[in-house]
Protein backbone atom coordinates (compact mmCIF):
# COMPACT_ATOMS: atom_id res chain seq x y z
CA UNK A 1 0.00 0.00 0.00
CA UNK A 2 1.51 3.23 -1.17
CA UNK A 3 0.09 4.82 2.29
CA UNK A 4 1.96 2.73 4.25
CA UNK A 5 4.87 3.56 2.24
CA UNK A 6 5.01 7.08 2.18
CA UNK A 7 4.13 7.17 5.70
CA UNK A 8 5.14 4.15 7.54
CA UNK A 9 1.71 3.36 8.51
CA UNK A 10 -1.27 2.39 7.24
CA UNK A 11 -4.67 4.04 7.24
CA UNK A 12 -5.75 1.07 9.78
CA UNK A 13 -2.85 1.44 12.15
CA UNK A 14 -3.75 4.73 12.23
CA UNK A 15 -7.23 4.37 13.07
CA UNK A 16 -7.16 2.23 15.52
CA UNK A 17 -4.08 4.37 17.06
CA UNK A 18 -6.07 7.50 17.25
CA UNK A 19 -8.99 5.25 18.47
CA UNK A 20 -6.85 4.08 21.32
CA UNK A 21 -5.51 7.61 22.67
CA UNK A 22 -9.32 8.62 23.43
CA UNK A 23 -9.08 6.23 26.25
CA UNK A 24 -8.26 6.95 29.68
CA UNK A 25 -6.72 5.24 32.64
CA UNK A 26 -9.88 5.55 34.43
CA UNK A 27 -12.29 4.63 31.75
CA UNK A 28 -14.45 1.65 32.15
CA UNK A 29 -14.99 0.78 28.22
CA UNK A 30 -17.80 -1.90 27.51
CA UNK A 31 -15.58 -3.09 23.92
CA UNK A 32 -17.68 -4.29 21.12
CA UNK A 33 -15.18 -7.28 19.05
CA UNK A 34 -12.87 -6.11 15.89
CA UNK A 35 -11.93 -2.50 15.67
CA UNK A 36 -12.83 -1.46 19.18
CA UNK A 37 -11.12 -4.20 20.74
CA UNK A 38 -7.75 -3.86 19.00
CA UNK A 39 -7.52 0.06 19.86
CA UNK A 40 -8.68 -0.51 23.73
CA UNK A 41 -5.90 -3.03 23.84
CA UNK A 42 -3.12 -0.27 22.13
CA UNK A 43 -4.85 1.92 25.10
CA UNK A 44 -4.40 -0.39 27.79
CA UNK A 45 -0.74 -1.68 26.61
CA UNK A 46 0.72 2.33 26.16
CA UNK A 47 -1.05 5.28 27.98
CA UNK A 48 -3.94 3.35 29.85
CA UNK A 49 -2.52 0.80 31.78
CA UNK A 50 -5.63 0.95 34.33
CA UNK A 51 -8.40 0.83 31.97
CA UNK A 52 -11.02 -1.06 32.77
CA UNK A 53 -12.02 -3.58 29.93
CA UNK A 54 -14.93 -5.06 29.65
CA UNK A 55 -16.41 -7.63 27.99
CA UNK A 56 -20.07 -8.73 27.03
CA UNK A 57 -18.86 -11.92 28.23
CA UNK A 58 -19.00 -11.40 31.59
CA UNK A 59 -15.04 -10.44 31.95
CA UNK A 60 -14.59 -7.39 33.74
CA UNK A 61 -10.87 -5.96 34.12
CA UNK A 62 -9.45 -7.99 31.72
CA UNK A 63 -5.95 -7.97 29.64
CA UNK A 64 -5.41 -10.48 27.45
CA UNK A 65 -1.73 -11.01 25.80
CA UNK A 66 -3.88 -11.74 22.18
CA UNK A 67 -7.26 -9.96 20.66
CA UNK A 68 -10.02 -12.31 21.77
CA UNK A 69 -11.04 -13.64 17.83
CA UNK A 70 -14.73 -13.82 19.83
CA UNK A 71 -16.28 -12.01 23.39
CA UNK A 72 -15.89 -14.92 25.01
CA UNK A 73 -12.30 -15.96 24.39
CA UNK A 74 -10.92 -18.33 27.44
CA UNK A 75 -7.92 -15.66 27.61
CA UNK A 76 -10.86 -12.66 28.48
CA UNK A 77 -11.77 -14.88 31.80
CA UNK A 78 -8.02 -15.99 32.61
CA UNK A 79 -7.09 -12.07 32.79
CA UNK A 80 -10.09 -10.35 33.99
CA UNK A 81 -10.10 -9.47 37.81
CA UNK A 82 -13.55 -11.14 37.92
CA UNK A 83 -16.26 -12.60 35.41
CA UNK A 84 -19.47 -12.66 36.24
CA UNK A 85 -22.96 -13.86 34.78
CA UNK A 86 -24.21 -12.47 31.89
CA UNK A 87 -27.63 -10.88 33.00
CA UNK A 88 -25.57 -9.82 35.73
CA UNK A 89 -23.14 -7.98 33.26
CA UNK A 90 -26.11 -6.53 31.15
CA UNK A 91 -28.13 -5.93 34.58
CA UNK A 92 -25.89 -4.89 36.90
CA UNK A 93 -22.86 -3.00 35.39
CA UNK A 94 -24.39 -1.83 31.97
CA UNK A 95 -27.86 -0.82 33.49
CA UNK A 96 -26.50 -0.35 36.49
CA UNK A 97 -24.43 2.99 34.80
CA UNK A 98 -21.55 1.65 35.60
CA UNK A 99 -20.00 2.01 32.13
CA UNK A 100 -18.05 5.22 31.31
CA UNK A 101 -17.48 4.42 27.64
CA UNK A 102 -19.17 1.96 25.13
CA UNK A 103 -17.04 1.14 22.50
CA UNK A 104 -18.82 -0.09 19.02
CA UNK A 105 -17.86 -0.61 15.45
CA UNK A 106 -20.63 -0.66 12.64
CA UNK A 107 -21.48 -2.02 9.64
CA UNK A 108 -23.54 0.82 8.27
CA UNK A 109 -23.57 4.21 9.92
CA UNK A 110 -25.38 7.78 9.57
CA UNK A 111 -24.14 10.90 9.96
CA UNK A 112 -25.99 11.28 13.68
CA UNK A 113 -23.86 8.34 14.89
CA UNK A 114 -26.85 5.86 14.15
CA UNK A 115 -25.63 2.25 13.54
CA UNK A 116 -26.73 -0.92 11.51
CA UNK A 117 -25.82 -4.43 12.01
CA UNK A 118 -29.17 -6.32 11.53
CA UNK A 119 -30.00 -6.14 7.71
CA UNK A 120 -29.18 -4.51 4.38
CA UNK A 121 -32.70 -4.07 2.57
CA UNK A 122 -36.17 -4.93 4.79
CA UNK A 123 -36.24 -6.81 7.71
CA UNK A 124 -38.84 -9.42 6.97
CA UNK A 125 -37.23 -9.96 3.93
CA UNK A 126 -33.56 -8.33 3.75
CA UNK A 127 -31.07 -8.56 0.85
CA UNK A 128 -28.31 -9.66 3.48
CA UNK A 129 -29.33 -10.62 7.38
CA UNK A 130 -26.15 -9.55 9.49
CA UNK A 131 -25.88 -10.85 12.60
CA UNK A 132 -27.99 -8.66 14.62
CA UNK A 133 -27.46 -6.48 17.69
CA UNK A 134 -25.94 -8.34 20.48
CA UNK A 135 -25.88 -6.31 23.31
CA UNK A 136 -25.18 -3.06 21.14
CA UNK A 137 -28.76 -1.53 21.46
CA UNK A 138 -28.30 -1.24 25.42
CA UNK A 139 -24.74 -0.65 25.41
CA UNK A 140 -25.49 2.42 23.22
CA UNK A 141 -27.89 3.95 25.58
CA UNK A 142 -26.72 3.03 28.84
CA UNK A 143 -22.87 3.59 28.08
CA UNK A 144 -21.94 7.16 29.06
CA UNK A 145 -20.54 8.03 26.03
CA UNK A 146 -20.11 6.24 23.01
CA UNK A 147 -17.16 6.37 20.67
CA UNK A 148 -17.86 4.85 17.34
CA UNK A 149 -15.23 3.34 15.05
CA UNK A 150 -14.70 2.04 11.27
CA UNK A 151 -12.82 2.22 8.44
CA UNK A 152 -14.62 4.79 5.63
CA UNK A 153 -16.66 3.69 2.42
CA UNK A 154 -19.54 4.86 0.86
CA UNK A 155 -21.59 1.43 1.39
CA UNK A 156 -20.98 1.51 5.17
CA UNK A 157 -21.68 5.70 5.75
CA UNK A 158 -25.06 6.44 4.45
CA UNK A 159 -27.41 9.03 4.12
CA UNK A 160 -29.96 6.49 5.53
CA UNK A 161 -29.29 3.31 8.00
CA UNK A 162 -31.28 0.13 6.62
CA UNK A 163 -32.19 -0.60 10.51
CA UNK A 164 -31.70 1.12 13.68
CA UNK A 165 -29.65 -1.84 15.80
CA UNK A 166 -28.43 0.74 18.07
CA UNK A 167 -29.64 4.07 18.71
CA UNK A 168 -27.58 7.47 18.26
CA UNK A 169 -28.57 10.59 18.03
CA UNK A 170 -32.03 9.90 15.93
CA UNK A 171 -32.46 12.60 13.88
CA UNK A 172 -30.26 15.07 15.70
CA UNK A 173 -30.93 17.46 17.93
CA UNK A 174 -32.41 16.63 21.82
CA UNK A 175 -33.68 13.55 19.80
CA UNK A 176 -32.15 11.44 22.33
CA UNK A 177 -33.13 13.33 25.40
CA UNK A 178 -36.86 13.07 24.23
CA UNK A 179 -36.73 9.31 24.05
CA UNK A 180 -35.86 9.56 27.96
CA UNK A 181 -32.53 8.34 26.81
CA UNK A 182 -30.27 10.44 29.47
CA UNK A 183 -27.08 9.49 28.42
CA UNK A 184 -24.37 11.13 26.01
CA UNK A 185 -24.73 8.89 23.13
CA UNK A 186 -21.86 8.81 20.42
CA UNK A 187 -19.70 11.70 21.09
CA UNK A 188 -16.50 10.57 18.73
CA UNK A 189 -16.01 8.46 15.93
CA UNK A 190 -12.20 7.63 14.74
CA UNK A 191 -12.30 5.98 11.06
CA UNK A 192 -9.21 5.69 8.82
CA UNK A 193 -9.32 9.24 8.12
CA UNK A 194 -10.03 11.52 10.42
CA UNK A 195 -11.42 11.50 13.81
CA UNK A 196 -14.92 13.57 13.74
CA UNK A 197 -17.05 15.06 17.03
CA UNK A 198 -21.11 15.69 16.78
CA UNK A 199 -21.89 19.50 16.42
CA UNK A 200 -22.88 20.50 19.70
CA UNK A 201 -26.40 21.53 18.76
CA UNK A 202 -27.53 19.80 15.59
CA UNK A 203 -25.38 16.43 16.62
CA UNK A 204 -24.20 15.84 13.22
CA UNK A 205 -20.48 14.41 13.20
CA UNK A 206 -18.34 17.14 12.18
CA UNK A 207 -14.63 16.05 10.88
CA UNK A 208 -12.32 17.84 13.14
CA UNK A 209 -8.83 16.41 12.76
CA UNK A 210 -7.48 14.63 9.74
CA UNK A 211 -5.26 11.97 9.35
CA UNK A 212 -1.42 12.62 8.32
CA UNK A 213 -1.63 13.23 4.56
CA UNK A 214 -5.43 12.63 4.27
CA UNK A 215 -7.11 15.23 2.03
CA UNK A 216 -10.84 17.37 2.19
CA UNK A 217 -11.59 15.22 -1.34
CA UNK A 218 -10.28 11.60 -0.11
CA UNK A 219 -13.18 12.01 3.36
CA UNK A 220 -15.83 13.25 0.87
CA UNK A 221 -15.47 10.26 -1.90
CA UNK A 222 -15.73 7.56 0.96
CA UNK A 223 -18.78 9.23 2.59
CA UNK A 224 -22.20 8.70 1.56
CA UNK A 225 -23.56 12.05 3.06
CA UNK A 226 -22.29 15.58 2.38
CA UNK A 227 -19.25 15.91 4.74
CA UNK A 228 -18.56 19.38 7.27
CA UNK A 229 -15.60 20.03 8.16
CA UNK A 230 -14.71 22.39 11.06
CA UNK A 231 -13.32 25.91 10.89
CA UNK A 232 -10.28 24.67 12.92
CA UNK A 233 -9.70 21.44 11.05
CA UNK A 234 -6.41 19.82 13.30
CA UNK A 235 -3.89 17.03 11.77
CA UNK A 236 -3.94 13.64 13.87
CA UNK A 237 -0.61 13.40 15.02
CA UNK A 238 1.24 10.59 13.45
CA UNK A 239 1.21 7.25 15.32
CA UNK A 240 4.53 7.11 17.36
CA UNK A 241 7.06 4.41 17.30
CA UNK A 242 5.40 3.27 20.38
CA UNK A 243 2.40 2.85 19.12
CA UNK A 244 3.14 1.28 16.13
CA UNK A 245 5.31 -1.24 17.73
CA UNK A 246 2.55 -2.37 20.11
CA UNK A 247 0.05 -2.44 17.60
CA UNK A 248 1.70 -4.72 15.34
CA UNK A 249 3.06 -7.02 18.39
CA UNK A 250 -0.46 -7.31 19.29
CA UNK A 251 -1.52 -8.53 16.32
CA UNK A 252 1.30 -10.60 14.99
CA UNK A 253 0.69 -12.32 18.70
CA UNK A 254 -2.80 -12.50 17.77
CA UNK A 255 -2.08 -14.44 14.45
CA UNK A 256 -0.31 -16.75 15.55
CA UNK A 257 -2.34 -17.54 18.35
CA UNK A 258 -5.70 -17.90 15.95
CA UNK A 259 -3.73 -19.99 13.63
CA UNK A 260 -1.98 -22.52 15.77
CA UNK A 261 -5.00 -24.42 17.24
CA UNK A 262 -5.34 -25.16 13.44
CA UNK A 263 -5.49 -29.08 13.22
CA UNK A 264 -2.68 -30.18 10.87
CA UNK A 265 -2.13 -26.51 9.36
CA UNK A 266 0.64 -24.35 8.53
CA UNK A 267 0.40 -21.53 10.46
CA UNK B 1 -33.56 -37.79 40.21
CA UNK B 2 -30.57 -37.30 37.67
CA UNK B 3 -30.06 -40.09 35.47
CA UNK B 4 -26.37 -40.38 34.57
CA UNK B 5 -26.69 -41.56 30.13
CA UNK B 6 -25.32 -42.51 27.65
CA UNK B 7 -25.20 -38.89 25.49
CA UNK B 8 -28.09 -41.49 22.56
CA UNK B 9 -30.37 -41.69 25.62
CA UNK B 10 -30.50 -38.74 27.10
CA UNK B 11 -31.44 -36.95 23.92
CA UNK B 12 -33.43 -39.30 22.82
CA UNK B 13 -35.85 -39.30 26.55
CA UNK B 14 -35.64 -35.32 26.85
CA UNK B 15 -36.22 -34.18 23.40
CA UNK B 16 -39.26 -34.45 21.05
CA UNK B 17 -40.15 -33.28 18.01
CA UNK B 18 -42.16 -29.22 18.12
CA UNK B 19 -40.32 -28.17 21.93
CA UNK B 20 -39.01 -25.34 22.33
CA UNK B 21 -35.28 -25.91 23.19
CA UNK B 22 -32.27 -23.93 24.18
CA UNK B 23 -28.60 -25.23 23.62
CA UNK B 24 -27.00 -22.23 25.96
CA UNK B 25 -23.23 -21.37 26.05
CA UNK B 26 -21.74 -18.22 25.72
CA UNK B 27 -18.90 -18.63 23.53
CA UNK B 28 -17.41 -20.50 26.06
CA UNK B 29 -18.76 -24.38 26.80
CA UNK B 30 -21.12 -24.48 24.17
CA UNK B 31 -22.80 -28.05 23.66
CA UNK B 32 -22.15 -29.55 20.64
CA UNK B 33 -21.98 -32.58 21.15
CA UNK B 34 -25.21 -32.60 22.82
CA UNK B 35 -26.58 -30.75 19.30
CA UNK B 36 -25.04 -32.94 16.98
CA UNK B 37 -27.24 -35.98 18.96
CA UNK B 38 -30.11 -34.08 17.99
CA UNK B 39 -29.10 -33.99 14.75
CA UNK B 40 -28.61 -37.46 14.31
CA UNK B 41 -31.90 -38.32 15.82
CA UNK B 42 -33.17 -36.05 13.01
CA UNK B 43 -35.69 -33.70 15.15
CA UNK B 44 -38.05 -31.64 13.26
CA UNK B 45 -40.04 -28.64 13.74
CA UNK B 46 -38.00 -27.48 16.39
CA UNK B 47 -38.04 -23.98 18.17
CA UNK B 48 -34.36 -23.02 19.02
CA UNK B 49 -33.46 -20.30 21.67
CA UNK B 50 -30.01 -19.06 22.14
CA UNK B 51 -28.38 -16.02 23.01
CA UNK B 52 -25.99 -16.59 20.13
CA UNK B 53 -26.53 -18.87 17.41
CA UNK B 54 -23.71 -20.25 16.31
CA UNK B 55 -22.44 -23.12 14.33
CA UNK B 56 -24.70 -25.58 16.22
CA UNK B 57 -27.59 -23.27 15.14
CA UNK B 58 -26.35 -22.61 11.74
CA UNK B 59 -26.26 -26.88 11.46
CA UNK B 60 -29.56 -27.21 12.92
CA UNK B 61 -31.68 -25.06 10.56
CA UNK B 62 -28.89 -26.30 7.58
CA UNK B 63 -30.88 -29.48 8.16
CA UNK B 64 -33.96 -28.56 8.82
CA UNK B 65 -34.52 -28.84 11.98
CA UNK B 66 -36.48 -25.34 12.82
CA UNK B 67 -39.13 -23.98 12.34
CA UNK B 68 -38.39 -21.11 14.52
CA UNK B 69 -35.03 -19.32 16.42
CA UNK B 70 -35.18 -17.03 19.33
CA UNK B 71 -31.65 -14.74 19.52
CA UNK B 72 -30.00 -12.06 19.84
CA UNK B 73 -26.65 -12.42 17.90
CA UNK B 74 -27.07 -14.52 14.56
CA UNK B 75 -23.11 -14.52 13.51
CA UNK B 76 -20.20 -16.88 13.22
CA UNK B 77 -18.48 -14.60 16.82
CA UNK B 78 -15.97 -12.93 15.82
CA UNK B 79 -15.61 -14.14 11.87
CA UNK B 80 -18.88 -12.87 10.17
CA UNK B 81 -22.40 -14.40 9.06
CA UNK B 82 -23.97 -17.46 9.63
CA UNK B 83 -24.41 -18.86 5.86
CA UNK B 84 -26.82 -21.95 6.62
CA UNK B 85 -28.86 -19.28 8.76
CA UNK B 86 -28.60 -16.30 6.44
CA UNK B 87 -29.93 -18.76 3.74
CA UNK B 88 -32.76 -19.78 5.87
CA UNK B 89 -33.79 -16.51 6.19
CA UNK B 90 -33.27 -14.80 3.06
CA UNK B 91 -34.03 -17.60 0.12
CA UNK B 92 -36.30 -19.98 2.81
CA UNK B 93 -33.64 -23.04 2.48
CA UNK B 94 -34.16 -25.76 3.11
CA UNK B 95 -37.32 -24.41 4.49
CA UNK B 96 -38.43 -21.01 5.80
CA UNK B 97 -37.90 -20.35 9.43
CA UNK B 98 -39.73 -17.65 11.68
CA UNK B 99 -37.28 -15.13 13.68
CA UNK B 100 -38.10 -13.66 16.96
CA UNK B 101 -34.93 -11.32 17.68
CA UNK B 102 -33.79 -9.39 20.49
CA UNK B 103 -30.84 -7.70 22.19
CA UNK B 104 -28.78 -9.51 24.81
CA UNK B 105 -29.94 -7.64 27.49
CA UNK B 106 -33.41 -8.56 26.38
CA UNK B 107 -32.44 -11.87 26.04
CA UNK B 108 -30.14 -12.56 29.53
CA UNK B 109 -33.32 -10.36 31.16
CA UNK B 110 -35.83 -13.11 29.64
CA UNK B 111 -33.94 -16.12 30.83
CA UNK B 112 -33.76 -14.82 34.22
CA UNK B 113 -37.33 -14.53 34.36
CA UNK B 114 -37.99 -17.59 33.61
CA UNK B 115 -35.69 -18.69 36.10
CA UNK B 116 -37.49 -16.40 38.85
CA UNK B 117 -40.78 -18.28 37.69
CA UNK B 118 -41.80 -14.69 36.68
CA UNK B 119 -44.14 -13.99 33.60
CA UNK B 120 -42.03 -11.15 31.93
CA UNK B 121 -38.63 -9.16 32.38
CA UNK B 122 -38.47 -5.60 33.14
CA UNK B 123 -35.39 -3.61 32.19
CA UNK B 124 -34.37 -0.48 30.86
CA UNK B 125 -33.72 -1.60 26.99
CA UNK B 126 -34.54 -1.39 23.50
CA UNK B 127 -34.90 2.77 23.61
CA UNK B 128 -34.94 3.94 19.70
CA UNK B 129 -33.89 0.56 18.73
CA UNK B 130 -35.71 -0.76 15.88
CA UNK B 131 -36.35 -4.54 17.13
CA UNK B 132 -38.72 -2.73 18.71
CA UNK B 133 -40.81 -2.19 15.99
CA UNK B 134 -40.61 -5.31 14.36
CA UNK B 135 -40.74 -7.96 17.64
CA UNK B 136 -44.06 -8.05 18.88
CA UNK B 137 -42.91 -9.82 21.74
CA UNK B 138 -41.32 -6.51 22.91
CA UNK B 139 -43.63 -4.08 24.74
CA UNK B 140 -43.53 -1.62 27.66
CA UNK B 141 -44.66 -0.96 31.08
CA UNK B 142 -44.78 2.01 33.23
CA UNK B 143 -42.72 2.14 36.35
CA UNK B 144 -45.86 2.31 39.05
CA UNK B 145 -43.24 4.02 41.70
CA UNK B 146 -41.48 6.62 39.35
CA UNK B 147 -43.52 6.99 35.61
CA UNK B 148 -40.20 5.21 33.81
CA UNK B 149 -41.53 3.39 30.66
CA UNK B 150 -39.41 0.11 30.69
CA UNK B 151 -39.01 -2.54 28.68
CA UNK B 152 -41.13 -5.46 28.94
CA UNK B 153 -40.60 -9.01 27.42
CA UNK B 154 -41.98 -12.35 28.00
CA UNK B 155 -39.83 -14.90 30.13
CA UNK B 156 -38.46 -17.87 28.78
CA UNK B 157 -39.54 -20.94 29.42
CA UNK B 158 -37.75 -23.94 27.09
CA UNK B 159 -38.98 -27.68 27.33
CA UNK B 160 -35.60 -28.05 27.49
CA UNK B 161 -31.96 -26.67 28.20
CA UNK B 162 -28.95 -28.81 27.20
CA UNK B 163 -25.56 -27.17 28.36
CA UNK B 164 -22.13 -28.33 28.57
CA UNK B 165 -20.07 -28.15 31.27
CA UNK B 166 -16.58 -29.19 33.13
CA UNK B 167 -18.00 -31.75 35.53
CA UNK B 168 -20.62 -33.52 38.05
CA UNK B 169 -19.60 -35.17 40.82
CA UNK B 170 -21.01 -39.30 41.50
CA UNK B 171 -24.79 -37.51 43.13
CA UNK B 172 -25.00 -35.79 40.04
CA UNK B 173 -24.07 -32.08 41.20
CA UNK B 174 -22.46 -30.41 38.58
CA UNK B 175 -19.91 -27.51 38.20
CA UNK B 176 -19.85 -24.68 35.62
CA UNK B 177 -16.80 -22.15 36.02
CA UNK B 178 -15.02 -19.47 33.96
CA UNK B 179 -17.25 -17.64 31.50
CA UNK B 180 -20.49 -19.01 32.70
CA UNK B 181 -22.73 -17.09 30.67
CA UNK B 182 -26.24 -17.73 30.75
CA UNK B 183 -26.28 -21.26 31.71
CA UNK B 184 -27.44 -21.60 35.21
CA UNK B 185 -30.86 -19.52 34.14
CA UNK B 186 -30.98 -21.22 30.86
CA UNK B 187 -31.87 -24.43 33.41
CA UNK B 188 -33.58 -22.90 35.93
CA UNK B 189 -35.82 -21.69 33.38
CA UNK B 190 -36.49 -24.70 31.57
CA UNK B 191 -38.81 -27.71 32.66
CA UNK B 192 -35.81 -30.23 31.98
CA UNK B 193 -31.81 -29.98 31.93
CA UNK B 194 -29.70 -31.89 30.46
CA UNK B 195 -26.02 -31.71 30.87
CA UNK B 196 -22.75 -32.98 29.02
CA UNK B 197 -19.58 -32.88 31.31
CA UNK B 198 -15.95 -33.57 30.69
CA UNK B 199 -15.33 -36.14 33.62
CA UNK B 200 -17.22 -37.19 37.01
CA UNK B 201 -15.04 -36.64 39.88
CA UNK B 202 -15.83 -38.43 43.46
CA UNK B 203 -17.03 -35.77 45.21
CA UNK B 204 -16.60 -31.45 45.16
CA UNK B 205 -15.10 -30.97 48.74
CA UNK B 206 -11.84 -28.92 47.81
CA UNK B 207 -14.35 -26.74 45.30
CA UNK B 208 -14.37 -22.54 46.56
CA UNK B 209 -17.78 -21.99 48.25
CA UNK B 210 -18.73 -20.11 45.87
CA UNK B 211 -18.47 -21.38 42.36
CA UNK B 212 -21.52 -22.22 40.32
CA UNK B 213 -22.66 -25.41 41.35
CA UNK B 214 -26.21 -26.80 39.68
CA UNK B 215 -27.84 -29.31 42.06
CA UNK B 216 -28.31 -32.89 40.82
CA UNK B 217 -32.34 -31.95 41.58
CA UNK B 218 -32.29 -29.34 39.07
CA UNK B 219 -31.19 -31.43 36.47
CA UNK B 220 -32.49 -34.20 34.47
CA UNK B 221 -30.24 -36.33 32.71
CA UNK B 222 -26.20 -36.02 32.53
CA UNK B 223 -24.24 -37.77 30.06
CA UNK B 224 -20.12 -38.10 30.12
CA UNK B 225 -18.62 -36.59 27.18
CA UNK B 226 -15.24 -35.09 27.20
CA UNK B 227 -14.41 -32.76 24.17
CA UNK B 228 -18.19 -32.47 23.72
CA UNK B 229 -17.97 -28.80 22.94
CA UNK B 230 -15.67 -28.73 20.27
CA UNK B 231 -14.97 -26.20 18.82
CA UNK B 232 -15.90 -24.02 21.77
CA UNK B 233 -13.61 -24.71 24.86
CA UNK B 234 -13.86 -25.80 28.02
CA UNK B 235 -12.29 -23.37 30.25
CA UNK B 236 -9.32 -25.51 32.61
CA UNK B 237 -9.50 -28.84 29.76
CA UNK B 238 -9.04 -27.45 26.00
CA UNK B 239 -8.73 -23.87 24.01
CA UNK B 240 -11.08 -22.67 21.45
CA UNK B 241 -10.48 -24.02 18.34
CA UNK B 242 -10.57 -20.50 16.48
CA UNK B 243 -9.29 -22.27 13.36
CA UNK B 244 -12.72 -24.49 12.81
CA UNK B 245 -14.77 -21.26 13.19
CA UNK B 246 -12.50 -19.70 10.39
CA UNK B 247 -13.03 -22.72 8.32
CA UNK B 248 -16.86 -23.38 9.23
CA UNK B 249 -17.12 -19.96 7.39
CA UNK B 250 -15.98 -21.45 4.18
CA UNK B 251 -17.85 -24.86 4.42
CA UNK B 252 -21.43 -22.92 5.33
CA UNK B 253 -21.01 -20.76 2.13
CA UNK B 254 -21.75 -23.61 -0.29
CA UNK B 255 -24.94 -25.84 0.60
CA UNK B 256 -23.39 -29.31 -0.94
CA UNK B 257 -20.23 -28.35 0.74
CA UNK B 258 -22.03 -28.32 4.04
CA UNK B 259 -24.13 -31.08 3.21
CA UNK B 260 -20.60 -33.57 3.13
CA UNK B 261 -19.30 -32.49 5.88
CA UNK B 262 -22.24 -32.68 8.15
CA UNK B 263 -22.37 -36.32 6.86
CA UNK B 264 -19.18 -37.01 7.61
CA UNK B 265 -18.40 -35.31 10.76
CA UNK B 266 -22.26 -35.28 12.29
CA UNK B 267 -24.28 -38.03 10.90
CA UNK B 268 -21.40 -40.89 10.27
CA UNK B 269 -19.93 -39.62 13.96
CA UNK B 270 -21.08 -40.26 17.51
CA UNK B 271 -20.21 -38.67 20.62
CA UNK B 272 -17.10 -40.64 21.02
CA UNK B 273 -15.39 -39.06 18.49
CA UNK B 274 -15.06 -35.56 20.69
CA UNK B 275 -12.55 -36.64 22.58
CA UNK B 276 -10.28 -36.98 19.55
CA UNK B 277 -10.87 -33.49 18.42
CA UNK B 278 -9.83 -31.21 21.44
CA UNK B 279 -6.69 -33.53 21.93
CA UNK B 280 -4.09 -30.95 19.88
CA UNK B 281 -6.09 -27.99 22.21
CA UNK B 282 -5.27 -29.50 25.52
CA UNK B 283 -2.76 -27.05 27.30
CA UNK B 284 0.69 -29.19 28.29
CA UNK B 285 -0.58 -31.91 27.46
Amino acid sequence: MSDADNLGFTPNEMMTIAASRALKSDDVCFVGIGAPSAACNVARLTHAPDITLIYESGTIGTAPDVLPLSIGDGELCETAVTTVAVPEMFRYWLQGGRISIGFLGAAQLDKFGNINTTVIGDYAHPKTRLPGGGGAPEIATSSRQVYITMAQSKRGMVEKIDFFTSFGHGEGGDHRKRLGIDTAGPTLLITDLAIWKPDPVTKEFTVVSLHPGVTRAQVQETCGWVVKFAEALDETPAPTELELKTLRDLQARTKAAHQGTAKGKAA
Amino acid sequence: MVKFLPLKEAVAENLHDGDTVAFEGFTHLIPTAAAHEAIRQGFRDLTLIRMTPDLIYDQMIGMGMAKKIIFSYVGNPGVGLLRRARDAIENGFPRAIEVEEHSHAGMANAYEAGAAGLPCAVFRGYRGAGLASVNPNIRSVTCPFTGEVLAAVPAIRPDVTFIHAQKANRKGNVLVEGIIGIQKEAVLAAKRAVVTVEEVVDNFDDLHPNLTVLPSWTIAAISVVPGGSHPSYTHGYYERDNAAYLEWDEIAADRDRFQAWMQKNVTESSADDFAGRVEHLRKAA
